[in-house]
């Protein structure tokens, strides 16, 4: 228990200098400009219904997209759990790839295919003979609700996914021989046993969508404001930093009691229970009815997911006369005779580079976090756990214009390095990374650990040969989403003062920034370079999972 | 075993923590800008070389979210440059009082209307004017006029073919509501929204997202044939095209009174570590050399009237005669008011 409460030290150390120190001091500074309140600037607050009317929409909207998201990606994460199919990896991999994109490219992509002169009304209009565009979702909820699922679909497949192909199969065999139909078996059993890991990925959906800043602004038009929006708009537009800071600490709060709540009712639910195998219940489709269940999920993946990002690849190989390498050749020889151009291929080293420090920080800490909450049973258990949770659910604005004030002095002086672009991707990422690895860890009695330290295991040889070899598949997948989080510079960067570093969402943005058609043609063909990087490294990952897991398959099948 | 890591760990993160603050002996000239800041890689070497430092530019996201954490940074300076200060926010930067003056010997050769500080504090630097684009094949292939007035946008005939930006997020949508009040003046302009929402006019976030995901000329499935975009924007789609173009696909329109000059400026942040070196760096950015590059980097007008423009400037960029007028002071005191009377009469 000591050597797990030091551990957890370390995230919290980081908490403390890069979250709570320069989040109290920006409130602070806020609130009392001259070391006086000042309420003046505030006055509107709880007197606007505008406010209400924020906050109630930021709420439902991010509501409603998490039910959406579960009801359709939980059966793909069945089917994922459950089923051999060809290109499981690379579906996989092609799944996280909406986290890697910056949201004005998905827009681009979304608005290709279903905008008002985009592919599909284009083919219903010729097709059908129609006079107007058939598909009219452009800046309306829809647009905004699909695009979210668009962006959470994976975190929920992979999270719950993960999860229930770890599930103990002899339970379910136990239910079936005692006379359970499929439907008792999936509802009695299958269910409760799956709910911490649905409970983790629902949240993690809820939360980023409630700070949702670019998706809904962008595709749902600006008439939908987030608190998020609003709280931008203070400080940056108006200059209110104690209105924004206010809105700030609002968003803090209503996330804190849904963190505070989850981390309640999970610890109340959790099950200790282990699944034997890693690898060994998942079958190939074999009865007609599985297969059209396996097709389905793989069809609406390919419709809702993988259209978009097709759509986005082609237009970065396709003009107006047809097809076109042209838009890849500039980006490998045109002239770097700007001082912020680099050549793409530094674009992409440097973005891997920030990515995997990032990916092995969030790792570290989130590893060493969710150790300590798994073990811990004390009163304050379910407040640590929400307090690993509050960096996702702060506002980027807030935190970025907090750096610039508090970490201005030796031995900190961290304001405008690089390594704050690594420490801000981390402070987003190791949430992610908690909640993916602590369903996982909680599932193991505790009586295994026991046993082992009873038999003269050190704590960390029960680590190292009982807990890691059952969380690994868990520690991967946070990982995944630790990469793609700083791959595709998060929102928490975007008001950090940084050293000019050119990485791949840079330039994307920079080809953007001006007319004409040579830089929409290279921003598609480098976000197209973006998923290809990723995806490549996504699939790499996987193959190392499938064969790391082939010799513990061949050892479940020798059992007698 | 742990507690030998941890301790390890902690070592390890100090020891990164010194190397990262121990300051360098070589000279270093920090300059401070928003992310759209670009020029030319031989004019930083040469005036690096000149001066025996080193130039360091430090990138703070958009101008709005720039300008504040300068101001944030007040008592211990980020970097001795600062560029980037637009006219919609002029007032605040000198308001904050975070940049001493500076008469550069330069300034003589930019004309008068562009100082708007008259202590120089902030020194203009480049300018550009927003106004409305459009489509021209859009408009040629159906025989309708394209507008040629402000005005013109409240004609059924320009019914739910305008696209233009937020201005509570998007500094072109802010230049050109500024346009609408200085047409229209503080009373008139909101009446001139609600008529624009009545004609069916689309609001898109930012400029990236009204460009390439709206209008006709650059959005695959865009339906919007005008937009709110920069005087200079025909010449960048000229200069960007993918085969060379005798005529640019796009047109500015700067009717008198259409269009707000945005004038962006540079200022020597006070309680810098080289004040000397910075009013260096300000001359040469006002230097014809790097006045001459500024067109083609960021495609906006440069400030010295002695700079010559790039040809494509010449052929297909224009400038607004009389851009729509409106005091840094009154946009800095009024932002709030317009923003909320604008958003109450077009998206709610």
């Amino acid at each position: 228990m000591k050597t797990r409460t030091l551990l957890f030290s370390l995230p919290l150390v980081f908490l403390l200098l890069f979250y709570f120190y320069p989040l109290v001091r920006i409130v602070l500074q806020s609130f009392l400009p001259e070391g006086v309140w000042n309420p003046d600037k505030l006055e509107n607050l709880f007197s606007a219904s505008t406010y209400w009317r924020i906050l109630w929409f930021t709420t439902w909207q991010a509501a409603l997209s998490t039910v959406l998201t579960l009801l359709l990606a939980l059966p793909g994460a069945y089917v994922f759990a459950r089923y051999q199919f060809f290109g499981k990896n690379v579906f996989q991999a092609l799944l996280t790839l909406p986290f890697v994109l910056p949201t004005v490219v998905t827009a681009a992509a979304f608005r290709a295919l279903l905008g008002p002169n985009g592919l599909m009304n284009t083919w219903l209009m010729q097709g059908f003979d129609l006079a107007g565009p058939p598909i009219r979702i452009d800046q309306t909820l829809v647009f905004f609700l699909l695009a979210h699922v668009f962006y959470n679909y994976s975190l929920v497949l992979r999270i719950v996914g993960s999860y229930w192909a770890g599930l103990d199969p002899n339970l379910r065999d136990a239910a079936k021989m005692l006379g359970a139909s499929p439907r008792q078996v999936f509802r009695r059993i299958t269910l409760p046993l799956l709910m911490p890991a649905i409970g983790s990925a629902a949240l993690l959906v809820f939360i980023f969508c409630f700070t949702s800043f670019g998706v809904v602004l962008i595709l749902g038009g600006p008439g939908y404001a987030t608190i998020e929006v609003e709280i931008y708009r203070q400080a940056v537009q108006l200059f209110n930093l104690p209105m924004a800071a206010a809105l700030s600490l609002v968003q803090i709060a209503v996330n804190f009691l849904l963190m505070w709540l989850h981390a309640r009712l999970s610890r109340k639910s959790q099950v200790a229970f282990i699944g034997e195998t890693l690898a060994g219940n998942v079958e190939r489709a074999a009865t007609p009815g599985k297969k059209v269940l396996v097709g389905a999920n793989l069809l609406g993946i390919c419709l809702l997911l993988i259209a978009p990002l097709l759509a986005l690849a082609v237009s970065s190989v396709t003009w107006e006369e047809g097809f076109t390498f042209a838009y890849y050749q500039a980006l490998f020889t045109s002239e770097a005779n700007s001082v912020f151009s680099v050549e793409p291929i530094r674009a992409v080293t440097n973005s891997i580079g920030f990515a995997l420090a990032a990916m092995v920080a969030a790792v570290t800490l989130g590893l060493a976090a969710a150790t300590f909450l798994a073990a811990c049973r004390g009163r304050f258990a379910s407040l640590w756990d929400a307090v690993i949770m509050l960096p996702l659910a702060t506002s980027a604005v807030s935190l970025g214009f907090g750096y610039i004030i508090s970490l201005n002095r030796p031995p900190i002086n961290l304001r405008d390095s690089l390594a704050l672009v690594v420490i801000a991707h981390t402070l987003v990422a190791f949430p992610f990374v908690v909640r993916c690895i602590l369903p996982s860890l909680r599932q193991i009695p505790k009586s295994q650990g026991e046993a082992a330290a009873l038999l003269g295991a050190s704590p960390f040889q029960v680590f190292r040969w009982v807990e890691l070899p059952i969380i690994t598949r868990a520690i991967l997948i946070g990982a995944v989403f630790a990469f793609s989080i700083s791959m595709g510079e998060f929102g928490a960067s975007a008001f950090v003062t940084r050293p000019h570093t050119f990485t791949m969402p840079v330039a994307i943005f920079r080809f953007l920034g001006q007319p004409g058609e040579m830089n929409y043609g290279q921003a598609m063909a480098m976000s197209t370079l973006l998923m290809l990087v990723t995806c490549s490294a996504f699939w790499m990952l996987a193959q190392l999972e499938t064969w790391r897991n082939s010799p513990g398959k061949f050892l479940c099948d020798n059992k007698p | 075993m742990l507690r030998k890591m941890f301790l390890q760990f902690t070592t390890c993160l100090c020891l990164l923590l010194t190397t990262i603050t121990v300051a360098r002996a070589e000279k270093i000239l920090t300059l401070m800008t928003h992310d759209s800041f670009n020029m030319g890689k031989e004019l930083v070497a040469a005036f690096e070389k000149e001066n025996d430092v080193k130039l360091r530019f430090l990138k703070s996201g958009d101008a709005g979210a720039a300008l504040v954490q300068a101001i944030l940074a007040k008592d211990n300076p980020l970097a001795d440059v600062f560029f980037g200060v637009d006219n919609t926010f002029l007032s605040r930067a000198i308001t904050a009082g975070i940049f001493i003056p500076y008469s550069s010997p330069l300034l003589a050769s930019v004309p008068a209307h562009l100082q708007l500080d008259r202590e120089n504090r902030l020194l203009p630097l480049s300018y550009g004017d927003v106004c409305l684009n459009y489509d021209k094949e859009w408009f040629k292939k159906r025989n309708v006029t394209p507008p040629t007035d402000l005005a013109d946008l409240l004609k059924p005939a320009y019914k739910g073919l305008t696209v233009v930006e937020n201005p509570a997020t998007s500094s072109p949508g802010l230049a050109f509501l500024l346009a609408t009040i200085g047409r229209f003046g503080a009373d008139g302009y909101v009446d001139f929204w609600k008529k624009l929402r009545a004609n069916d006019v689309l609001v898109a976030n930012g400029w990236k997202d009204a460009y390439y995901g709206h209008f006709t000329a650059a959005a695959k499935g865009g339906n919007r044939p005008i937009v709110v975009s920069y005087a200079s924007s025909p010449a960048a789609a000229v200069h960007y095209a993918k085969t060379p173009l005798s005529e640019a696909p796009t047109a500015a329109l700067v009717a008198d009174g259409s269009a707000f000059r945005q004038i962006e400026f540079i200022g020597i942040l006070k309680g810098g570590k080289e004040p000397e070196l910075a009013g260096r760096l300000i001359d040469f950015m006002l230097s014809v050399p790097v006045q001459e590059d500024i067109p083609l980097q960021m495609f906006v007008f440069p400030s010295n009237s002695g700079a010559r423009l790039p040809e494509v400037f010449v052929k297909h960029a224009t400038v607004a005669v009389k851009p729509a007028e409106v005091a840094p002071a009154d946009i800095e005191a009024n932002r709030d008011k317009w923003l909320e009377a604008w958003t109450n009469a077009v998206l709610r």
